[in-house]
């Protein structure tokens, strides 16, 4: 099991007199199963929905389109510098919502654990889980948890779904980027991706890079409150960084994207990390920035809204939509040249030399 | 960022790239001999700052492209073996054999690991007695050092379950058989500075002198291009052909002499495939007969497996400057990123990649100031 996090004054909820870890019966739905949601579950995602224990939960919902997307994490390992896979499971869902244009509003949330996997180590998730949620503004409404036999599965996988609401009026999406668009991204890029594979390869840097992990709701209801109707698209660049973003939405609106590569903010340990592992900044996962597309017009103060927020701080300029090459993201290089940066096949892999 | 930010000065490469504009007075064909440069000169566009006259051509430089199919194959029957912990680079997974990847391998069972060392494959040998732990060792004379030491260390901890699938490459016999090729159109030489890092560069006025070539020691970011390419062409308009050291701060002509007594007790010369190039003679590094026993290809007996590349590839070309990628008449059918035929297309920095994805065709007047 990987390491754990110091937490300090943090006590485990759980009776774990009998079982300190994970055994079959957790999932099975019968008194083991009870305990652990009694116990652990409940407490820490206490709210209405969720204490009547139905096997659906009924919520309420503001006026205005829902918004609803879902995603597994799979992370190892699963506590890295700044954050864990509960943070991810929250706060992934959360911004997905949230780029939508949406309010985020609900979560469920799924675990598939592995027989013998620490309770303590799921109480710390679940506890990071419960903060994160409080911190977007969301409740955890239903759940469910299934064990796997050992050796079946990889300490414990989490999955998300999520309920927002996009307010009457608000129409943003990867479709929506139009030419002359400004492409703002909320602060440095890379950091979560290097943060997890400096511990998960055993590389010792000089410095310890944490994971951007964050809930994003709050800055972009910033970003729409200063831009309105001027922010067009808006994307969470996790997977395939900041390039597969673009990149889709390049796609998906049929604009070309040029980018400014002195302007992309790129942390001076996160670089030198890249460079040792011959990898590229733009193409790492971020767990707590946004892309946003604004036109020209309200560019400087959607910028201003976002500096303002605690998480985005750093933000930049870092490119526009054009009217050529539509559906490539192109870069104006360091040196005054020009390159593609295209989709990647598959993962980014470290380059032999 | 110390020693590197100051190479990636966007002013100063301007400033190289007048000067060798102003330089210039006829058509120039230079090569970059190692992969991490062409990399970096797509990267960062270094090449759209040249003149037109002056053509880089992108050599045969990076290990993931030119390790032979052959190679690939022995390595894909090893890592499927039900007992092994086959340990690789992270970019040749994705690299095809005949049917397969070692990512494929993966996914069908096989226990392949990146690692970031040959000396970590060691070390999970030590921590795994009852596994055979096999160490994927390819690579230009740049990685050659570390493979020859983890050999070297496995014996001396005298680990019966370590192994390596070693083919290495060497720079000085491919550029031989580049400069002897009837086709060939390379008028200069950067060498490649981590190789020379490693081995120095004495042998390389022996190759200038009968070929009549400038060869420039050359570093990886812009600026060390830049300067490698300024002091070419300089030799070049004056009509010399003398090995320049443009990488001072990383190279000496002796190089790493240490390694190099490691290298020639661990290694022999032997013949070596390219991939779609051929059979380059006493190219390559493989164990000494002394260090049979650690050798994968004999402890899994994979010596018998004899691969023929598709016929249909003419990289070997490509990598020659006499035929330009889209020129091939399987460019973009027959061979794709996706399903490389050669050694250019399998890797993003080869030379057919690169124009398959367009890269390469989106003018500066087009990329707009932001």
């Amino acid at each position: 099991m990987s390491e754990q996090p110091h937490l300090s004054n943090w006590s485990c909820p759980l009776p774990l007199r009998d079982y300190p870890g994970i055994v079959l019966g957790h999932g099975g739905g019968g008194k083991l199963s009870s305990e652990l949601v009694e116990h652990l579950f409940l407490p820490a995602f206490k709210n209405e929905a969720l204490a009547n224990l139905g096997d659906a939960s009924v919520v309420s919902v503001p006026p205005g389109r829902l918004a609803i997307s879902t995603d597994s994490f799979v992370v190892q390992p699963l506590f890295f510098p700044g954050g864990c896979i509960g943070d991810l499971a929250v706060n992934g869902t959360v911004n997905d919502l949230a780029v939508g244009g949406a309010r985020p509003l609900y979560l469920t949330v799924g675990f598939i654990l592995e027989e013998g996997f620490p309770l303590s180590s799921l109480a710390m998730i679940v506890d990071r889980m419960a903060a994160a949620a409080g911190n977007a503004g969301v409740q955890v409404v239903t759940g469910d948890t299934k064990v796997v036999e050992r050796g079946h599965g990889d300490g414990c996988y989490i999955n998300t779904s999520g309920i927002g609401v996009v307010p009457h009026g608000v129409d943003v999406g990867p479709a929506k980027a139009s030419p002359d668009d400004v492409v703002l991204v909320s602060g440095t890029i890379g950091d979560h991706g290097m943060a997890v594979m400096s511990v998960r390869e055993g590389l010792q840097f000089e410095t310890l890079i944490e994971s951007d992990t964050a809930s994003l709701h709050d800055l972009i209801e910033q970003m729409m409150a200063a831009g309105g109707s001027a922010v067009h698209a808006m994307r969470d660049p996790t997977r395939g960084g900041v390039a597969s973003s673009l990149n889709e939405i390049a796609k998906s609106s049929g604009v070309g994207i040029v980018l400014d590569e002195k302007a992309l903010p790129v942390r001076p340990d996160v670089q030198a990390a890249c460079d040792i592992l011959g990898m590229d900044p733009i193409y790492v996962a971020n767990e707590g920035k946004v892309l946003a597309f604004v036109s020209p017009d309200a560019a400087s103060q959607v910028l201003e809204a976002m500096r303002k927020h605690p998480l985005g701080m750093n933000a930049s300029i870092i490119g526009r939509a054009v009217n050529h090459h539509a559906g490539i993201v192109a870069a104006r290089t360091a040196i005054g040249a020009s390159r593609v940066i295209p989709m990647q096949i598959g993962e980014q892999l470290p380059r032999i030399c | 960022m110390k020693y590197l930010n100051e190479y990636r000065d966007g002013e100063l490469a301007q400033k190289l790239a007048r000067e060798i504009r102003q330089v210039v007075t006829q058509p120039w064909k230079i090569m970059e001999v190692c992969g991490g440069q062409t990399h970096s000169i797509i990267r960062n566009g270094i090449d759209q700052l040249l003149p037109k006259d002056l053509e880089m051509i992108h050599g045969p430089g990076c290990p993931v492209c030119v390790t032979p199919l052959e190679t690939i194959d022995k390595a894909l029957a090893i890592a499927a073996h039900p007992n092994v912990v086959f340990c690789s680079f992270g970019d040749m997974l994705r690299v095809p054999g005949s049917h397969s990847d070692l990512f494929r391998v993966k996914a069908e069972g096989g226990d392949v690991r990146i690692v970031y060392s040959p000396l970590d494959a060691v070390n999970l040998a030590r921590q795994n007695p009852s596994k055979e732990v096999v160490f994927f060792g390819v690579g230009f004379e740049t990685t050659a050092p570390a493979n020859a030491m983890a050999v070297y260390l496995a014996r001396q901890q005298g680990l019966k379950n370590f192994s390596a699938l070693i083919s290495h490459v060497l720079v000085p016999p491919a550029i031989e058989a580049i400069m002897d090729s009837p086709s060939n159109s390379v008028q200069a030489f950067l060498a490649a500075g981590h190789v020379c890092s490693v081995m120095g560069y004495w042998q390389y006025p022996a190759l200038a002198r009968k070929y009549g070539v400038p060869i420039v020691v050359t570093g990886f970011e812009p600026l060390d291009i830049l300067e490698g390419i300024r002091r070419a062409i300089l030799q070049l308009e004056a009509g010399e052909a003398e090995v320049a050291n443009a990488y001072e701060r990383v190279v000496t002509r002796e190089g790493n002499q240490a390694a190099q007594k490691l290298l020639e007790q661990m290694f022999e010369e032997t013949d070596r495939s390219w991939r779609g190039i051929g059979l380059i003679p006493k190219s390559g590094w493989r164990l000494r007969e002394a260090y049979r026993e650690f050798d994968a290809e004999h402890r899994f007996q994979v010596t018998a497996i004899r691969t023929v590349e598709s016929s249909l590839c003419r990289s070997g070309e490509v990598l020659r400057g006499a035929l330009k990628p889209n020129q091939c008449p399987a460019f973009g059918k027959e061979c794709t990123p996706r399903r490389p035929l050669g050694a250019t297309m399998v890797s993003s920095e080869g030379a057919c990649a690169a124009y398959y994805n367009y890269g390469r065709f989106i003018s500066l007047d087009q990329v707009a100031h932001v």
